[in-house]
């Protein structure tokens, strides 16, 4: 696939996953290849937001969550305790289901986490602004309106400053929860076509609920499913193989429609 | 005309009669003020010194000692509030043991009769501590006084910003400090202004927990050591204490009342800026 030299970028084992002692999640074993689009796919509730949010550590937010296993990340575990989440979470940014920027100016939005980050000169702040909103294609709707709130904008624009927000940082990958869900068709179809065109640069792990979108995108497929409760894994692999010629039965009646 | 129809029109009947009574009492209290009052707030009135126990002359020490005794209040329970509101509504989980304690505590507190915290506050401030019948001591009384609603409001604004912020800024890699100081604190601006609003309110308007702490000398305080007399003393010893002090117990009512209006509508621009200029389109 073009791109991607299909290295690994992350590793999960064995990870699994427990709200106030209950497994929601169990056994996964998973293999992010660098550089590609790999698609989370499943019926609701099998824990695909859960396992997005276990990559980057955002589920510590989640008051008794408990992450098990292992996600290898640069040969280190991003569930260990000691893990420095501030530079996990710059190096893997996150695309939410609904879009959030801050109650802030649209410059400010960028501005904000480059800032915490360490980029103080305001030269480079305003290229830094300038060429994200052009990666996203937001630069000629709002380049006179920098100072108006981000809060005024569509929710599609909304959502792609929210990928420019995130891709400001230069993230190494990208985690997306079902970013086009919430948007109207057309908005959505922008999104999409954004995402597609980080393949190669950014490694993106994407969970959606669209198999048609799933289909058009893709590198690599994965599977989750609910089984006595807790989500598994089911079947992964590249999309061509996976979409022509599931292995499992469960994958084969839920592309077809039969079930999920 | 149908029952229900007649009963439609009974509760329209009664609802804008007590409406109407409301209002009628605040406009005429209103009124009688500044019927009274009105005539004698001049600027003279309001910049120099009270002659003759306040019946002559006017309340130019007694509006600075009021503004001072306000800002030792504000200074000392705008941070102490803010720091309160953030553990309360960021750090301590909620339902947790301890700050349901703490909220039920302050909401306990918020209604303690002022006279209880001037008792408290001669005790602790003017005695205990030496700081005897001073600015400090009454600011710092009334401070304990505004705590718990500056807390609880502020802690209010915070808990509806939505926590989609905090997730957003958590996934950006910032640190908590930063996203409640960027993020949350103006996103929680409003509930802030509102709690700071309601303070000022009452500390402008207290009398009994200032009789006790910052005392009644009506000249020019030198220093915050200094006993002062407020706007709100010197209406009440005016109008017990002196006779002939009515008119100008009028007076220092409306300059009062107009400093009330003065902080709320103050407050109420502000958010309108803030929001237009942070959420909503210009």
């Amino acid at each position: 696939m073009s791109g991607t030299d299909g290295s690994t970028f992350l590793r999960m084992e064995n990870l699994g996953l427990a709200y106030h002692g209950k497994p929601a999640l169990e056994g996964v074993d998973l293999e992010i290849r660098r550089g590609a689009i790999t698609a989370l796919i499943g019926p609701s509730g099998c824990g695909k937001t859960s396992l997005l949010t276990c990559v980057n550590r955002l589920i510590d937010l989640v008051p008794g969550a408990r992450a098990k296993g292992k996600v290898e990340f640069q040969g280190r575990d991003v569930l260990d305790p000691r893990a420095d989440l501030f530079a996990l979470r710059k190096r893997i940014g996150m695309l939410f289901q609904r879009p959030n920027p801050f109650p802030l100016s649209i410059r400010r939005n960028l501005e904000l986490p480059l800032r915490e980050h360490g980029l103080r000169d305001r030269a480079e702040l305003a290229a830094t602004v300038e060429r994200t909103l052009r990666d996203v294609a937001l630069w000629d709707e709002v380049k006179d309106r920098l100072e108006k709130p981000a809060l005024a904008l569509s929710g599609g624009q909304q959502q792609r400053l929210c990928l420019a927000r995130a891709l400001a940082l230069e993230p190494e990958a990208m985690l997306m929860d079902e970013p086009c869900s919430a948007l109207d068709p057309l908005a959505s179809g922008a999104v999409e076509d954004l995402i597609v065109s980080l393949r190669g640069r950014v490694t993106v792990l994407i969970v959606t609920h669209n198999l048609a979108q799933a289909r058009r995108i893709a590198d690599d497929v994965a599977l989750l499913w609910l089984q006595d409760g807790v989500g598994r894994l089911i079947e992964r692999g590249p999309a061509a193989a996976f979409f022509a010629q599931p292995k499992e039965e469960i994958t084969r009646a839920y592309l077809s429609g039969e079930r999920g | 005309m149908s029952r229900g129809r007649a009963a439609d029109r009974l509760l329209a009947l009664a609802v804008w009669v007590s409406v109407l009574a409301v209002a009628a009492v605040f406009f005429w209290i209103l009124g009688s003020l500044l019927w009274s009052g009105m005539g004698r707030v001049t600027w003279a009135f309001l910049t120099t010194a009270p002659r003759d126990a306040g019946r002559a002359g006017g309340i130019g020490p007694i509006l600075v000692s009021t503004l001072l005794i306000l800002g030792v209040c504000m200074a000392v329970s705008l941070p102490l509030g803010l720091g309160a509101a953030v553990l309360l509504s960021e750090f301590a989980e909620a339902g947790s043991l301890f700050g349901r304690a703490v909220r039920r505590s302050l909401d306990v507190l918020a209604g303690v009769p002022s006279i209880v915290f001037g008792l408290f506050g001669t005790a602790l401030f003017c005695q205990a501590l030496g700081l005897g019948y001073s600015i400090f001591a009454g600011g710092l009384t009334l401070a304990c006084m505004v705590l718990p609603i500056l807390i609880r409001a502020t802690e209010e604004g915070f808990r509806s910003a939505p926590s989609e912020y905090r997730r957003a800024a958590a996934a950006l890699g910032m640190s908590r400090a930063s996203a409640l100081w960027h993020v949350l604190l103006p996103a929680a601006a409003p509930g802030l202004l509102v709690g700071l609003v309601l303070g000022m309110g009452r500390a402008l308007a207290e009398t009994a927990a200032l009789l006790f702490t910052s005392g009644y000398v009506d000249r020019m305080p030198e220093s915050l050591l200094d006993s002062a007399r407020a706007l709100s003393i010197h209406i009440y010893d005016l109008s017990m204490n002196v006779t002939g002090g009515d008119p100008n117990a009028c007076a220092t009512a409306v300059v009062l009342v107009a400093l009330l209006l003065a902080v709320n509508g103050l407050a109420a621009w502000m958010t309108g800026r803030w929001l237009s200029r942070r959420v909503l389109p210009a």
